[in-house]
Parts: C-alpha cells; structure tokens; sequence
C-alpha cells in the first residue's frame, strides 16, 4: 500500500450566514445575498482543490465540544436536519453525508496510542454538529467526498490555552502518522473563526451588509497579524502565538482546530494561500490554503 | 400568602446519566429517585407551568425563548453519546413564550423565540423535562443563557419573566438546569468510581447546599462570582443560575430549602435542591450587587470602533478619558 498523503490543509471557517447567502437547496431559509468576499473565497477555495486528487475530508470542528476526551465520527453515514442553535433563523440544512470509518478508526487508534483520551462515535441517531455541515457544505458543496469529523475537547476552558496547544500538538502528529499509515490523500479542514466576538444583536435584515464590520479594532489588527505569518510562511511563530491570539482575540483557535492542522502539516514554511477574509456578525474569518501537495510538503 | 407568581424554585441538573444510566451508579439511582420527588411536589405546586433557565442552551443574539407548541425529535448529548437516544415529545406553553419575550423587550433585552422543527434543545432541558415532567403534565417554557450576558442581564432576564406571569394570570414553578461545581472527569471511568472531581468542589458544592437548605437563595446569589471563580470551568462570563432564580423568586433570603439529592456526576456536583417561601429567615445578610429594573446594554469595556459606539452605545455615564477635563 502507498503511504498516504496531506494534500492540502485549509482553515475553513464556518459561519452558517455563508450557507445561508447561497441559498442552497439543502438549506431551508432563502436570502438576498451577503457576505460575497468570504463566499468568493470559499469559491477560489473549491477551484484550487478542483485541481487536486484527494479521498477524504478530515475536518476538526469548534461546535462539537467534548469536555472529555476527543471524539471521532464513527457511522457510515448520516442524514437529519440540522438547525443551528444560533443562528435558526439563517440555517436549517438537510443533510445526507458520507463517513470514511476506516480513516476514522485509524485516526482514533494512533491519538489513542499517543496517550490521548479518545472515544469513536457510534450513535446512528447523533445529529452532526452544524460546523462540520458548514465548512464541509463550503469547501465541497457535491458532497462527494467522505468525511471524518473530529471533536474539539475543550481543553483551553478546563486548564489553559497552552495546554490545549500541548494536545493538539499531538493530536497533529498522530493525524499526520495515522494517514500516511491509511494510504490515502486527505484534504484536512480547520473549521475556525479566527477573532471571535459576536454582536448580540442582529439588523432585522440578517444580509444587510451596512451592519456588518468587525466587532473591535483591535481583533482586526490580531487578525491581521495572524494572515501576515500565514502568509508569509511563518506558522511555526503563528502557532506559538495562538494562546496569546486565542486570550485577546476571544479567538476560536481556542478549539485546537489550526493548532491541530498547522501540526499535522508539520509546520509549512511555504506561503499559504488567502482566499478571503471578512467579517460574520462582528467575527474574523479567513479561508486559507495550504496546497500542501503543490509545495512539495511531506506528509 | 404571597401572591406571587413564582409558587416554587427548583435547580435541576442536566447531564443524562440519571436518565439513561441510573442502573449504573448508586448516586446516579438516587437523582432519578429525587426528580421523582420533585415531579409530585410540581404537580401538587397548583402552577399553570414550568418555566426553565437553561445554563446547557449557550445563545449569542441575546436570549432565546423555546415557543415551538410540541418539539419532537431524537436527541443524543454530544459528549455522552454512548448512553443511548432521547426521544421526547414536549408541551410548550407558545402564548407565554412570546408574553415573556415581549416583557423582555420591554425591559430592554434583546430576545426572541424560536420555533423551528428540529431546534436542537439542549441536553439539560430534555434530561429535566422527561424526569420533572414525563407526561407533559404542564407545560413548560425555556429560555437561553447568552454566553456574554454578566449579572445585570440575567436579573433583568429574570424579573421580565415575573412581568410575564403577572400580565398572565399564571403561576409558575422556576427551574435552573445546572450543577453546581461543573468539572467533569478528564478520563473515561467505571461509574461504579464516580466521585465528585476535587475536594476543592466538594467543600464548595457542601456550602453552596447548606445556604440554600437554610433558604438563604440571594446570599447564594451574591457569592456567584466567587463561586464561578472557585468550582466552575470558566466555560461562560459568569455563574448566573442563581442570580435568574433570585431574580424570579425574589431577592431575599425568605425561603426553605430542600435538598432532595446531591451525588456526583461524572465529576460535578449534581444536586436536586428546592426552595419554597417563608416566613422567616434563616439570616438577612447585607448584600453588595443592585437590583437593575432596566437593561441599558454592555459597558463598553472593549470600545468598539466609532461608528460601533454610536449603534451599540450603552447610554451608561462614562468618564474623561485620559487628559480630559471632568
């Protein structure tokens, strides 16, 4: 068998309003429009990986939060509705998707052997958490691809930012292992915000875009920050930044999500790629490329 | 007699073992035995229904209030999905969701109902509703806990609902889904080893149950921020179960208390507590936090960017900024 494959690695944020202003079949809510520069990302996004031969999705997503251990997706297939507890009037999806179990199992059995608390999931009427949808629905909308959704245990709420950087650490490196030993070619999505407070309220016009705009400057400049070293190949300083980032940015990377892709990549010195980047309800969101494969990175 | 609207206060936990496990762990048993309790005393209460505060259903766009009349669904925790499927068929009492959402308004919040099929309740809310509540014998309300709102929101949130009632003519019993220390085990145990996760939350858990045996509900209500600094997983601003529950009932300490159960939960201290009007008081302590009557917004602690301020604009008095004349 041929060792498997990081194709590419994406931080692929999933705000539910993207969706929403897309007026997908699948999502009951219609909208006029919104949010275009990140939709446009997320389309230049799909473009690149048009271009690229891979199996699998292998997505890590803030919105499934264990506070014991980290889960796996273990059920060949799931099909519900899912309403986001948020935001119900923007996202009401039918859903119908694919779960690579082997991959899973895989995954779940290197972290496990790496010393981490794991646990597969194998309830058929779990209904999938709404950020896996999202970012999934964004990157690949045919939903072709299998998919394997990781949890992200809560680790920065129950002890520290640099604890969960301790574990996503390892959680990388045990994806990295666990698809070079699977054979296959692998897309890994981080499924992150970066700077995260919302407004709390919302323009009885959920796509007006005059209201639209991030929530405090300083985020913005955190924001900044944080794509300039993406950009310019630094991840390694990117990640040692990230509990600094996650305190004053209330930023999502306190999930684990980039922490765990940018380790599984094992730290690319290449430039990443900035699809987009804009604000959902006061929020920073940035859709990045990896093109792990293109640069040449080993995995 | 009182005539007051609140006709009992219960604080429920919401993690399901109770429910789906109780066959496992003495201590889990002994829960169920209690929600059975506490579903005859809410029967014989003479309220018209249950009105809920969820701390296990995080909102962001201010609170949200259940209105859907039946949600009907299969629900599964997503941390422990391994216990097996919830399904639940509930009885919402839809007039008095959108009542008490438009006494919020009234007050300044930012609210709004939800109805929607498929709007994922939260685990607590459907773990207490099956217990307190199997046959849907009231109906019931839930509301939100917004992952940003501090204590003046939460006592606003709660006095809307007492506007509610009255404007309504009903009588309700008011629940808090919520632990009180909530730290889980960071490993997979034998249930049969289940114990409370530090002796740091147990000592706190004791006091937190020996206030509110005595009916001393707003002196638990005043230490919240000490408690959530102390026995919490700092997971949301503050803890602010208490605060809602002072803020429905009354802020004061003229209640008695029932512990009807208190064992651990995979780590957290679950305890089935009910507090009823009295009399007297155990103690009447002096207490350092104001009674808001109106919400007026977040102080702009992070000051958002100008154009932020004028829209979001607290209307609350600031002072000079540095080098500025007073």
């Amino acid at each position: 068998m041929a060792k498997g494959t990081i194709v590419a690695g994406v931080l692929a944020p999933h705000p539910p309003h993207l969706v929403y202003a897309e007026n997908p079949p699948q999502n009951e809510p219609r909208a006029e429009c919104g949010w275009e520069t990140l939709r446009w990302g997320y389309e230049r996004l799909r473009r690149s990986l048009a271009e690229i031969d891979y199996d699998s999705l292998v997505i890590f997503s803030p919105h499934w939060q264990t506070y014991v251990g980290t889960h796996f997706l273990g059920v060949p297939s799931f099909q519900s509705l899912s309403v986001d507890p948020i935001f119900p009037n923007l996202f009401r999806y039918h859903y119908d998707l694919k779960v690579d179990v082997a991959l899973a199992e895989t995954l779940e059995q290197h972290a496990r052997e790496a010393g981490m608390v794991t646990k597969m999931m194998r309830n058929p009427d779990f209904r999938v958490d709404y950020g896996t949808i999202v970012s999934c629905h964004l990157t690949r909308p045919e939903w072709d691809k299998p998919i394997v959704s990781i949890s992200s245990h809560r680790a920065t709420q129950y002890f520290s930012a640099d604890v969960m950087q301790g574990n996503m650490l390892k959680l990388g490196r045990a994806t990295r292992a666990a698809i070079e030993a699977s054979g296959k070619r692998v897309v890994l999505l981080a499924s992150n915000s970066l700077s995260h407070r919302h407004f709390t309220s919302e323009a009885d016009v959920p796509e007006d875009m005059s209201r639209e705009h991030i929530y405090h400057h300083g985020q913005y400049l955190w924001d900044m920050k944080v794509i300039e070293l993406m950009r310019e190949g630094r991840s390694r300083e990117l990640v040692e930044l990230i509990p600094d980032f996650t305190e004053q940015a209330i930023a999502e990377t306190d999930s684990g999500a980039l922490t765990w892709m940018l380790s599984a990549l094992d730290f690319p010195n290449y430039p990443a790629e900035v699809h987009g980047y804009g604000t959902v309800i006061g929020t920073g969101n940035a859709i990045v490329e990896w093109p792990h494969y293109r640069a040449g990175g080993a995995a | 007699m009182s005539d007051h609207p609140i006709v009992g206060g219960y604080l429920l936990p919401g993690l399901p073992h109770p429910l789906l496990a109780s066959d496992q762990n003495e201590g889990w048993s002994r829960l169920r035995r209690a929600f059975d309790q506490v579903r005859e005393d809410i029967r014989q209460s003479g309220a018209d229904l249950i009105l809920m505060y969820s701390t296990m259903w995080p909102s962001v766009i201010g609170h949200q209030i259940q209105a859907d009349p039946e949600p009907t669904w299969t629900h599964v925790d997503e941390l422990f999905h391994d216990l097996g499927s919830i399904p639940y068929k509930f009885r919402i009492d839809s007039d008095f969701a959108h009542a008490f959402n438009d006494a919020c308004h009234a007050r300044g919040l930012a609210t709004r109902t939800v109805s929607y099929k498929g709007f994922p309740i939260d685990t607590g809310s459907v773990v207490c509703l099956k217990l307190a509540n199997p046959d849907n014998f009231l109906p019931a309300v839930i509301c939100s806990s917004n992952v940003y709102a501090d204590r003046a929101e939460t006592v606003v949130l709660g006095k809307a609902a007492v506007d509610a009632l009255r404007e309504s003519g009903k009588k309700a019993v008011a629940v808090v889904v919520g632990t009180l220390s909530n730290r889980l085990h960071q490993t997979w145990i034998d249930p049969k080893d289940d114990c409370i996760h530090s002796l740091k939350d147990q000592e706190w858990n004791q006091k937190i149950l020996e206030f509110l045996e005595a009916g001393r509900l707003e002196d638990v209500a005043q230490l919240s921020r000490q408690i959530h600094a102390e026995a919490r997983v700092h997971k949301v601003v503050n803890l602010k179960s208490f605060w809602w529950l002072s803020a429905v009932m009354g802020a004061h300490n003229l209640y008695k208390g029932k512990i009807y159960g208190y064992e651990a939960v995979y780590g957290t201290g679950s305890a089935v507590i009910g507090l009823q009007r009295a009399a007297t008081a155990a103690q009447d302590l002096e207490f350092d936090e104001e009674s808001p009557e109106q919400y007026r917004g977040d102080r702009n602690v992070l000051a958002p960017s100008l154009e932020a301020r004028v829209e979001f604009d607290s209307g609350l008095p600031i002072g000079p900024g540095m080098g500025e004349e007073d």
